[in-house]
């Protein structure tokens, strides 16, 4: 049967495609490209950390290195990562439309992604850079590394391509909805991209400026950051974080939005709370604008906006412990099946906890004083940066797999590999709650002996999680030639993306679907015959009171 | 920039018409209403990312002033009132055109809204040369973002910067001969000159705009050699008559940090100017389909969002004005 | 306020498919109020009314601004969500302003009164005979 991947054929019929689902695809394709690259820099930076003094390379080099982590995990792996892949090819068949609103737009936005890899890549032949992925004034006008500007352009054309994204998918939630589809009759996922869109266009403005202005005060020396010429780098940092904590959620919100369909999706359980995950999420995404100065307790802040942030900081607990509670209710008494996406979606619950938990340390003002710029903080944040946002990227990518490629992956390694990934993720970062705690500065080269034992317990986690990866890159692969053909509902989905066949047709439906509510479990049953989940609409089922 | 800008309006869908209601609606909207509110909706949430990106530059003003107010004050004086005047009616009135032009699309008039968008070309051209006036005087003088901004206006300086091998460019060396000649009028100057320790203006890069415009210019700014007539005239012929006529090197009163008020003055007219010019594109390319006769009462969407786009950039300039020309 | 998609009559060529007609005399007397409020605001620039030129000149943008957006921008009749839009991003620069103004007030705005490390260095060597390069810097804050 024809569908989205044998439509047409040729290199240029994807390079220029308008279908939404290819889009997202290429979208993949280019995040787990850059993820595997993000993911080599940081084994090379855990390897020479693994005993004190110089391993395997020079301090020079280690800089470029945790540089270069930071800015392709950020800005090519995470911030794309969901919305752009995920987000793309499920959101139009989620609301039941033929595309997003604007498909040469999301075409556009995608090629931008691409020029703005490039330039990532330019500043490596430039001589790389050294600034950290914050790009941090004086510092960045300074060094005499010269990718500085093109990662700074690349970064400002990547931002448009976030922009780009987001505001698609707000027309496209907007004005695509068909008949029947009402506000709250919509995935929760959807909720979460609408949400991270909201962000994405009110915050990334403000970054590409910044941006700009790093760049201008490197060439031309404007004054405006740099002290040297009377500029105020402290309003760097007000600029930066302006866009980069609510990129923070940029970065969780579709993660969150990902975590209701699995969760629910996986224990057949109506989701507990569906408005309140919904209203939470866009909370999120306003409370994100409020609490920027947290990452500027010891830079300078006055003492009333340190006051001020801290405050607003702990009641962004509110709204993410919402969605919390709401998951582990949905959990309660439902026939949770431990398929390997909801594996990941368990481990999200247990990962985003600590992560969120330790940023109200962290938002404390006097127990940052302490822990700020130490591996306290990297521990924190990749717990949820990647513990949360891109475990919940691979938990959907899991969920989804079948859906976007019609083919099903061996379930048995599928959980093999999550255990890997999960205890190497604790067993690295977990170790480094402690070392930041002890006093260990985070981008560090070298180090006392007493963090010896801690590093190397690190780095040994580091690499069992990478097997964890590989090995999950390797049955997908396989999964890719050699799978079984996935039925059209092989987890028992409600959504409308499980009423179309998998994968998709180009049109993504021949008859405009029904639309009902997307929780309610209750009439899908297996079937052998299908080898995967149907929606059967009897009597019975029919005349059973709302199940919420 | 151009790409990205202009974008958002050409967003139906051209190649995809499927002999709907009108030859530009695209095949996955049901009805041109819904293509019309979408494009809509997209045009408007792009404008917003422009308000917020304009909008960091107007918080960096704000926190500048807030904090150096008499700089501000005194810097102001540099500004030419008068051509900014004359900028902002400009920009009003092409303002007015392009609203003609969207009310005579949606009347199917297409001659008068032809005319409408010429108008408006014209004024976002007559915008951008009396821009180039106010530029080119300024850079002229020295009145610089940057470390150049400290650089008296003076042959002998100007071809000091090609000595310390930063510009060396056929125009540097035309400097560096009119240097000659005036460095016997102003002997005292030269010879302090060669005590400069030479890492100076080391981090200035080798392409620097600046200094090179200024060695092109040679003996022609405010030098020692030129008579003070020729200034006052060159001045009253550019409309310049309401502010200081003084180099600003010279003047006792020069406050501190001034350098800071003209970075953050080319950065937000200059941004604005570069909006000016892709609309002029966008403008242009409107041009070209309305002769085409694509745009009737049932399809004018572009031309609708090409003049959300051009009110918007007014906008930013109602606030640019008084903020940088008007204060007392 | 709300917005209305015309019936589709397409012989009146007064009114289009879709969207709103502004009619030339609201929009020639919005560009007539605009340029009367431009001299106004060059005007009172002349006059010391000392902090209050400040306020009225924004106060007077914002009216032009206003004007702009509800009739030339056709806002005064669009859609309620796109009106929400525009206002809500004018309010995340004013958040963004209100926020960072608050902060730097609080610091002290300059550690030092004369000219900055980088500034004093260009002026030491191209002009040493300035006014300002008198104005050495790292004095104790005034
Ligand atoms: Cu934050």
């Amino acid at each position: 049967m024809d569908n989205y991947l044998t439509w047409t054929k040729g290199v240029a019929s994807w390079v220029f495609t308008l279908d939404h689902k290819r889009i997202g695809v290429m979208y993949l394709l280019g995040v787990l490209v850059s993820f595997l690259v993000g993911g080599i820099f940081a084994l090379i930076i855990r390897t020479e950390l693994i005993a004190p003094g110089q391993t395997i390379i020079e301090p020079e080099t280690y800089n470029i290195m945790f540089t270069l982590h930071g800015a392709v995990m950020v800005f090519l792996v995470i911030i794309p990562s969901i919305p752009g892949s995920l987000g793309n090819f499920v959101l139009p068949i989620m609301l039941g439309a033929k595309d997003v609103a604007f498909p040469r737009l999301n075409l556009f936005s995608f090629h931008l992604w691409i020029i703005g890899a490039v330039f990532t890549v330019l500043a490596l032949l430039f001589g790389g850079f050294d600034t950290g992925w914050t790009f941090y004034t004086p510092y960045s006008t300074k060094t005499e590394l010269g990718g500085v500007v093109p990662v700074i352009f690349g970064v400002f054309i990547l931002g448009f391509s976030s922009i780009f994204t987001g505001l698609n998918f707000i027309v496209t939630v907007h004005k695509m909805r068909p008949k029947g589809m009402t506000w709250f009759r919509m995935p929760l996922f959807l909720w979460a991209l609408y949400a991270t869109a909201l962000i994405q266009i009110l915050a990334t403005p403000v970054l590409a400026i910044t941006l700009m202005l790093v760049g201008l005060e490197r060439v031309f020396q404007i004054g405006i950051f740099d002290p040297a010429m009377g500029g105020d780098p402290v309003l760097f940092q007000h600029f930066f974080w302006f866009y980069s904590h609510p990129a923070v959620y940029i970065m969780i919100l579709p993660a969150m939005g990902i975590i209701s369909e699995l969760i629910s999706v996986h224990s057949h359980r109506h989701i507990f709370g569906y408005t309140f995950i919904a209203y939470s999420s866009v909370a999120i995404a306003v409370f994100s604008f409020l609490v920027w100065g947290h990452h500027m307790f010891t830079s300078g802040q006055s003492a009333l906006m340190n006051t001020i942030f801290s405050a607003i900081t702990f009641s962004v607990a509110v709204p993410s412990a919402i969605k919390v509670f709401n998951w582990l209710a949905t959990l309660y008494k439902g026939s949770i099946a431990l398929n390997t996406a909801m594996l990941y979606a368990l481990g999200f619950i247990f990962l985003f906890t600590i992560g969120g938990l330790t940023g109200i340390y962290l938002g404390t003002l006097n127990v940052d004083v302490h822990l700020h710029d130490t591996y306290f903080v990297v521990a924190h944040f990749h717990y949820v940066m990647m513990g949360s946002a891109l475990i919940a990227f691979i938990g959907g990518l899991h969920h989804w797999w079948p859906k976007m490629f019609g083919r099903m992956f061996d379930e048995t390694l599928g959980r093999i590999a999550f255990v890997l990934v999960f205890v190497g993720f604790n067993v690295t970062f977990f170790t480094q709650f402690m070392l930041g705690s002890h006093g260990m500065p985070r981008r560090y080269y070298d180090y006392q002996p007493e963090f010896a034992s801690y590093h190397l317990i690190s780095t040994i986690g580091s690499y069992v999680m990478a097997a964890g990866f590989f090995l999950t890159a390797a049955y997908l692969l396989h999964s890719l030639f050699f799978g079984r053909k996935a039925p059209a509902n092989p987890w028992g989905g409600r959504s409308l993306e499980w009423q179309c066949t998998s994968p998709p047709p180009h049109d993504n439906f021949k008859v405009t679907p029904s639309v009902g509510d997307c929780y309610d479990f209750r009439a899908v049953h297996w079937s052998e015959e299908e080898q995967g989940y149907v929606v059967i609409r009897d009597e019975e089922s029919a005349n059973l009171p709302p199940a919420h | 920039m151009t790409a990205i800008d202009s974008k958002p309006e050409e967003t139906p869908g051209l190649d995809e018409s499927h002999g709907s209601d009108t030859p530009f609606q695209a095949h996955h909207f049901d009805t041109p209403i819904q293509q019309y509110e979408s494009v809509k909706l997209g045009m408007w949430l792009f404008l917003g990312t422009e308000i917020l990106f304009f909008g960091a530059l107007f918080a960096l003003y704000t926190i500048l002033r807030a904090n150096d107010p008499e700089l501000f004050s005194y810097a102001s004086q540099y500004l030419n009132t008068i051509l900014g005047g004359i900028n902002t009616a400009v920009l009003i009135l092409s303002s007015l055109s392009m609203a003609a032009a969207v009310h005579f699309a949606q009347r199917g008039r297409k001659t008068l809204m032809l005319i409408s968008l010429w108008l408006t070309l014209f004024g976002a051209a007559g915008f951008l040369g009396i821009k180039y006036f106010e530029y080119e005087h300024k850079i002229h003088v020295n009145l610089n973002w940057g470390p150049s901004f400290y650089y008296p206006v003076d042959a002998a300086e100007a071809a000091a910067v090609g000595e310390d091998g930063q510009v060396s460019t056929v125009q540097d060396e035309n400097a560096r001969a009119a240097a000659d000649e005036s460095a016997l009028l102003s002997a005292e100057r030269s010879t302090s000159l060669p005590d400069v320790p030479e890492p100076r203006l080391a981090p200035m890069p080798p392409t620097d705009a600046v200094s090179m415009a200024q060695s092109a210019i040679g003996p022609g700014g405010l030098s020692a050699v030129k008579p003070e007539e020729k200034i006052k005239a060159e001045r009253a012929a550019a409309g310049e008559v309401t502010y200081s006529d003084k180099p600003h090197l010279e003047d006792q009163d020069l406050p501190v940090n001034t350098h800071r008020f003209f970075a953050i003055y080319y950065a937000m007219t200059g941004l604005h100017g570069i909006h000016v010019v892709v609309g002029m594109v966008m403008i242009g390319w409107l041009i070209l389909r309305g002769t085409k006769g694509h745009f009737d009462n049932r399809y004018y969407a572009p031309v609708d969002l090409g003049g959300l786009y051009w009110h918007v950039v007014d906008l930013v300039w109602i606030f640019l004005f008084p903020l940088f020309y008007l204060i007392h | 306020m709300a917005s209305r998609a015309h019936a589709q009559h397409r012989t009146d060529d007064t009114h289009p498919i879709v969207g709103h007609l502004v009619p030339m005399s609201t929009l020639v007397w919005t560009t007539l109020a605009l340029l009367v409020l431009t001299i106004l605001t060059v005007a009172v620039r002349y006059i010391d009314v000392g902090e209050f030129n400040i306020v009225i000149a924004i106060g007077i943008a914002v009216l032009k601004a206003t004007l702009v957006a509800l009739f030339f921008m056709h806002l005064w009749w669009d859609r309620p969500f796109n009106q929400i839009v525009f206002v809500a991003c004018i309010s995340f620069v004013v958040l963004l302003i209100a926020l960072t103004v608050i902060d730097t007030k609080q610091n002290a705005p300059t550690l030092y009164t004369g000219n900055p490390a980088r500034v004093q260095e260009v002026l030491d060597a191209k002009a040493p005979e300035a006014p300002i390069t008198k104005q050495t810097g790292l004095s104790s804050p005034g």
